[in-house]
C-alpha cells in the first residue's frame, strides 16, 4: 500500500500562557523566546497508523509531506527516523500566512504529483488552529473518501475498518480505498525514534517542492484565503477571587462550605 | 440571497440540545440584520414544528430514512437542497460528529470557508464575524468569509436555546434527499457511562496533575456524588492514564457549564479553561496562589487538596 501522512510543524501548543503574544496589526502569534516549534502533537499518530499498517501488509510505501517554512524539515525528519520512507517539503513565500483550505489544495497537489495514495493519513486536526478542516479538503480535491477521529485501523478486504471516535462512544465504517483518514490522539502512543533511526533518517530523500512545480502558484498567497482573518489577540483574563482564610485546612473546607451554602451554590 | 439555515440535530426522534442553541445564535444573528431563519432536520416535519416553537421562521424536514445515522456526505446534498430552497447565505451548524465533518465538506464543495468550533457570531457590516480560540486556548481568532455562505460550526453551550414558544408560526415543508455513502457504518458503539453525564451536570468536581498520583479522583468522586455531579479531569491527568479520557474537561475534551466547578489541583492551562470557562461560579483548591485557575475562580482554597477535600466533604454533609 503507498500510503502519504500529512504533517504540520507549530509553535509549542505547551507554550505557558505567560510567554504567549500576538501582534495583534499583524494577526501573527510572536515565536516565544527559547520555545522551539514542535511536530503537531496529532501527527505522530498519523505516521504510526500509516507503519503499522506497512508492517502489517509486510509491504509498501510512507511518504511523509509537511507544507511549512524551511524548519518544517523537523517535523519530516521526526516521521522519516520513527521508520517513513521519503520525505516531501511544499515550501515557499506563496504558502504564508494562507488559510487551512489553500493548504488542503497545496497537500492533494503534491500528493497527485507523487502519482497518487491508496491511503492518505493526517492527525485528527492542527493544535495551534485547531479545525480538522484538511482533511476533509485533500478528500474532496482527489475526490475520494474522508473518515476523520479514527482510533483503529485495519485493512479489510479491498478497503479498509476504521474504528471513529465520537461524542460517547465510536463507530465502526467501512471505507474503500483510496481514502483520506484523519487520526485522533485514542489511537495509541507513536513509536520513539531511536538514535540509529534518526541517523538512517538524515540519509533519506526529502524533495522540495515550490507552489510553481505544483502548478497551483495563482492560488495561494494571503490574498486568497476564503476565510479572512479579521483579528487575533489574547484574551483578557478579570480576577475577581475571594481566598478562603483560615487557620487549617479543615477551616478553610469549613468557611467555603458555608459560602457556598450561602449562595445557594450547594 | 439572504437569511441564515441552521442545521439541526435530534438523536432517537428527540431534538438534540445543541438544535436550540444554534436556533438562539440565529436570532441573534437575525435580530443583527442576518435575515431570516431556516431549520434543517433530518426527520419528521413534528420536528420541523418543534424548531418553529425554538425560534426558526420556517423548517426543512428530509424525511430520507437513509439520513437517520448517517456519516456527513449522505447529508451533504441534502444540506444543498435545503441551501438553495432557503437562500441562505450563513448556514449554522454544531460542532458535533455531523458538524465537524459536515462543516468542512459543505465548505470545500461551495468553495467557500467555515469556521470550526466557534464561540461566537455577530453580523455587523453586511457580513457574519465569526470568534473561535485558537492556540490552545490561548488566543482569539475573528473570522469572516470571503465567499457566500458563510459557514460555521458551533460549539456546545456557546449561545443559549430560547424556551420553545408554541405560539409562533412558521411553514414547514418536507424534502426527499440523500447522498450515496460511500463510506458504510458497520455499527456504533456507545460508551460506558458511570452515573450523569459531565456534560449535563450542574456540579462538576475536576482533578488535574496536581492530584500527585491517581487515588485522589476517589475523593473528588465522593465529593461529586455528595453534590450530585460528574467528575472530570485535566488532559494531563488523562494523559497521564489517572481518569478516563471521555471525562476530560477542555479544548481537545468535553466543553461544559456547569452553575459550580470545582477545579482541584488544575493549574489552568489555556486548553483546559477552552472547556470549562462558561461554569457560572468556580471554586479553585490548589497549592499555588498564582495558578490561572485560581485567577478565573470566584472562591479559591490555597492548601493541599488531600487535607482540604475530606473536610470539604465532612462539613457538606453536616449542612444536610
Amino acid at each position: 500500500m503507498n500510503i502519504v501522512v500529512c504533517v504540520k510543524q507549530i509553535p509549542d501548543p505547551e507554550t505557558p500562557a505567560a510567554s504567549f503574544k500576538v501582534d495583534e496589526a499583524a494577526k501573527k502569534v510572536i515565536p516565544a523566546q527559547g520555545i522551539a516549534p514542535v511536530v503537531n502533537p496529532y501527527d505522530p499518530q498519523a505516521t504510526e497508523a500509516a507503519l503499522r499498517l506497512k508492517e502489517a501488509a509486510g509491504s509498501g510505501k510512507v511518504t511523509v509531506i509537511s507544507l511549512g517554512p524551511d524548519s518544517a524539515r523537523d517535523a519530516i525528519k521526526h516521521a522519516l527516523a520513527m521508520g517513513a520512507d521519503e520525505g516531501v517539503l511544499i515550501t515557499g513565500p506563496e504558502f504564508e500566512d494562507i488559510d487551512n483550505f489553500q493548504t488542503a489544495k497545496a497537500l492533494a497537489a503534491a500528493i497527485q504529483k507523487l502519482g497518487g495514495a491508496d491511503l492518505v493519513l493526517t492527525g485528527r486536526a492542527a493544535a495551534d488552529w485547531d479545525m480538522g478542516v484538511v482533511p476533509l479538503g485533500i478528500a474532496q480535491y482527489l475526490g475520494v473518501p474522508c473518515v476523520t477521529v479514527a482510533k483503529a485501523i485495519e485493512k479489510n478486504g479491498a478497503g479498509l475498518k476504521v474504528e471513529r471516535v465520537l461524542e460517547d462512544g465510536f463507530q465502526t465504517v467501512e471505507t474503500p480505498l483510496p481514502a483520506v483518514v484523519s487520526v485522533s490522539n485514542e489511537f495509541g502512543e507513536p513509536r520513539y525514534p531511536q538514535l540509529r533511526q534518526i541517523m538512517l533518517a538524515a540519509k533519506k530523500t526529502v524533495q522540495v517542492w515550490s507552489a510553481n512545480d505544483l502548478g497551483i502558484a495563482g492560488e495561494m498567497g494571503k490574498e486568497n484565503r476564503a476565510l479572512v482573518l479579521e483579528a487575533l489577540y489574547v484574551p483578557k483574563v478579570e480576577s475577581n477571587v475571594e481566598i478562603i482564610e483560615g487557620d487549617s485546612p479543615e477551616e478553610k473546607a469549613r468557611n467555603l462550605a458555608q459560602k457556598l451554602r450561602a449562595a445557594k451554590l450547594i | 440571497m439572504a437569511g441564515i439555515l441552521v442545521i439541526a440535530e435530534a438523536n432517537e426522534g428527540a431534538l438534540a440540545p445543541i438544535s436550540g442553541e444554534l436556533l438562539g445564535a440565529a436570532r441573534k444573528l437575525a435580530g443583527e440584520g442576518a435575515g431570516s431563519v431556516t431549520a434543517f432536520i433530518a426527520g419528521s416535519d413534528a420536528l420541523g414544528k418543534e424548531l418553529i416553537a425554538l425560534g426558526a421562521d420556517a423548517a426543512i424536514a428530509d424525511t430520507n430514512p437513509a439520513l437517520q445515522g448517517a456519516l456527513a456526505e449522505v447529508y451533504l446534498p441534502a444540506v444543498q437542497a435545503a441551501l438553495q430552497q432557503s437562500g441562505a447565505d450563513i448556514v449554522l451548524m454544531g460542532q458535533t460528529a455531523l458538524g465537524r465533518d459536515l462543516g468542512p465538506m459543505l465548505a470545500f464543495a461551495l468553495g467557500t470557508a467555515v469556521s470550526m468550533e466557534t464561540v461566537d457570531l455577530k453580523y455587523t457590516g453586511g457580513k457574519l464575524i465569526a470568534t473561535r480560540a485558537c492556540y490552545g486556548g490561548n488566543a482569539r481568532a475573528e473570522v469572516s468569509f470571503k465567499n457566500a455562505p458563510a459557514i460555521a460550526t458551533v460549539k456546545a453551550k456557546s449561545f443559549d436555546a430560547l424556551a420553545p414558544d408554541a405560539s409562533r408560526s412558521g411553514s414547514v415543508s418536507t424534502i426527499d434527499v440523500a447522498g450515496e455513502a460511500r463510506v458504510k457504518v458497520l455499527g456504533v458503539q456507545k460508551a460506558e457511562s458511570t452515573g450523569i453525564r459531565l456534560e449535563d451536570a450542574p456540579v462538576v468536581v475536576s482533578g488535574g496533575r496536581g492530584l500527585g498520583d491517581p487515588s485522589g479522583f476517589k475523593m473528588l468522586e465522593e465529593l461529586a456524588a455528595l453534590l450530585k455531579g460528574a467528575t472530570g479531569a485535566s488532559r494531563a491527568a488523562c494523559d497521564l492514564g489517572w481518569y478516563p479520557p471521555s471525562q476530560q474537561v477542555g479544548l481537545t475534551g468535553k466543553v461544559v457549564s456547569p452553575n459550580l466547578y470545582i477545579a482541584v489541583a488544575i493549574s489552568g492551562a489555556s486548553q483546559h479553561m477552552a472547556g470549562m470557562a462558561g461554569s457560572k461560579n468556580i471554586v479553585a483548591i490548589n497549592k499555588d496562589p498564582d495558578a490561572n485557575m485560581v485567577k478565573a475562580a470566584k472562591y479559591a482554597i490555597i492548601d493541599d487538596y488531600k487535607k482540604v477535600v475530606p473536610a470539604l466533604i465532612e462539613e457538606i454533609k453536616k449542612l444536610g
